[in-house]
């Protein structure tokens, strides 16, 4: 019994406390972002261990539970996807051809090959955030296997996102339907550049908002938007998805429009990270 | 102290099935909240001190991995978890409505002032769109099962506190 007299604080006082630590918190991580990050990866290192742990649990039930209801669908894609494959590899051999001889052409015209074959590293998704406010996800690749800040994230052939936050074993990655993303991008046919923005509010027609667009820009429904070569982030020609439901804006200067997003964001398990960095811009001049 | 390592490792259980399982049994984009659930029963049950302590740290678990802003997660479960633990006075053992209803009242707050911080400042209006389709929704998936981790929760309080009792 002592030592509960001992003990007895008013539960108000710790909750100013509590109120003025948080604020303070809030403040601090708001105006000095870097000096928290040793914390935060702390704290995240220990935890994605477990999270890898029990995402193995939560992906074999959800993919047991799939493979029922799938199992028709599947049957029938098979079929089609086998016909598939014969006409493709006819049809990749003939580019195969293609290739070769513009490969010739190019290295004729001494250009490089600019986003072809950029270096990649596979990674699984292991956790989402929380909330239900955002869509930022956890890999399990962090700085030990090469990926750092800034890095771009595919699935399949399509852009998902960036990596914002590269910690030992894991990373964080901000997707491009996130609603504070936003992405500088391109129409491939006609290189009129436009900005993505991710919007909450789309999340049920799995769709991007596209916005400022030029108003003399010739586009039309499903044309492909791709990074572009102004984005300071992103690297030049991935596909992100495309357009539709072109309008002009009330402001008549520009267009908006919608995208659909080349990756299914619905069922993203492993994902591939370009591990090149677009070079910033130099802030000063570089000593020799 | 016994006590409070078993309230470390719910914390923690909660925490990583929440991120990395949940996504699987997302209905429609929504996904219940676990630690939400966690900090509101354990108000209820154990009283102030308890819900603040739990809320602080769920939250601040929260933001150190995937917030931008530390503690304003932290903040909001502290103080939810303080004032639903004025609630502690009408807790009855084998009553299992009141806390559902706290729960659902205090995800529609929590949601409610997260969006204030985290989409009105930004110039996200719209507040009756983000309410209808992700609060309610969450809300109505969070009270279900909050009604079985309440009653989970619930029984592994029970037991501890039949230990102390032994003890004393």
């Amino acid at each position: 019994m002592k030592r509960r007299k001992k003990l007895h604080i008013k539960p108000k006082h710790i909750l100013i406390t509590g109120i003025v630590f948080c604020i303070i918190l809030i403040g601090i991580s708001f105006r000095y972002e870097e000096q928290l990050a040793p914390v935060r990866a702390a704290v995240g290192t220990v935890f994605t261990p477990m999270q890898k742990g029990i995402n193995i649990v939560g992906s074999f039930i959800s993919d047991k539970t799939d493979t029922f209801r799938n199992i028709n669908d599947l049957l029938e894609e098979n079929e089609t996807l086998k016909e598939q494959i014969n006409v493709l590899t006819y049809e990749n051999k003939m580019l195969l051809q293609d290739k070769y001889e513009l490969d010739g052409l190019r290295d004729l015209y001494e250009l490089d090959k600019k986003y072809l074959d950029y270096p990649k590293v596979a990674a699984r998704v292991i956790s989402k955030d929380t909330s239900n406010w955002y869509s930022v996800f956890t890999i399990d690749k962090g700085t030990k296997d090469g990926l750092m800040k800034d890095m771009n994230v595919l699935a399949g052939n399509g852009l998902v996102g960036i990596i914002t936050e590269a910690n030992y074993n894991y990373s964080v990655v901000r997707s491009i339907i996130d609603d504070k993303s936003y992405v500088s991008a391109m129409f491939l046919k006609t290189s009129d550049t436009c900005m993505i923005q991710g919007d909450l509010k789309l999340m049920d027609s799995g769709k991007i908002r596209v916005q400022l667009i030029s108003k003399d820009a010739e586009i039309s429904d499903g044309y492909e938007i791709v990074t572009s070569h102004i984005s300071p982030n992103f690297l030049q020609g991935i596909l992100i998805g495309y357009v539709s439901d072109i309008e002009l804006d009330s402001s008549n200067m520009t267009k908006s429009a919608y995208l659909t997003p080349a990756v299914d964001f619905e069922h993203l398990e492993e994902v591939l990270i370009i591990t090149e960095i677009k070079e910033p811009p130099l802030k000063e001049a570089p000593t020799e | 102290m016994k006590r409070i390592l078993i309230y470390l490792i719910e914390i923690i259980l909660c925490f990583v099935i929440q991120s990395s399982t949940f996504h699987y049994f997302s209905l429609g984009d929504i996904m219940p909240n676990l630690l939400l659930i966690l900090v509101v029963s354990h108000a209820y049950m154990s009283g102030r001190m308890t819900g603040l302590g739990i809320g602080f740290f769920c939250g601040l678990l929260v933001d150190l991995v995937y917030g931008d802003l530390i503690g304003l997660n932290a903040l909001l479960l502290m103080v939810i978890g303080y004032f639903i633990g004025y609630t502690n006075k009408i807790y009855a053992n084998d009553d299992y409505t009141f806390p559902v209803i706290f729960v659902a009242v205090s995800d529609l707050v929590y949601n409610f002032f997260y969006y204030i911080f985290e989409f009105l400042l930004r110039g996200r209006l719209g507040l009756s769109y983000y309410l209808s389709r992700i609060v309610l929704s969450e809300i109505i998936y969070t009270v279900l099962v909050s009604i079985f981790v309440y009653k989970l929760l619930h029984m592994i309080n029970n037991r501890l506190n039949r230990k102390t009792n032994e003890e004393e």
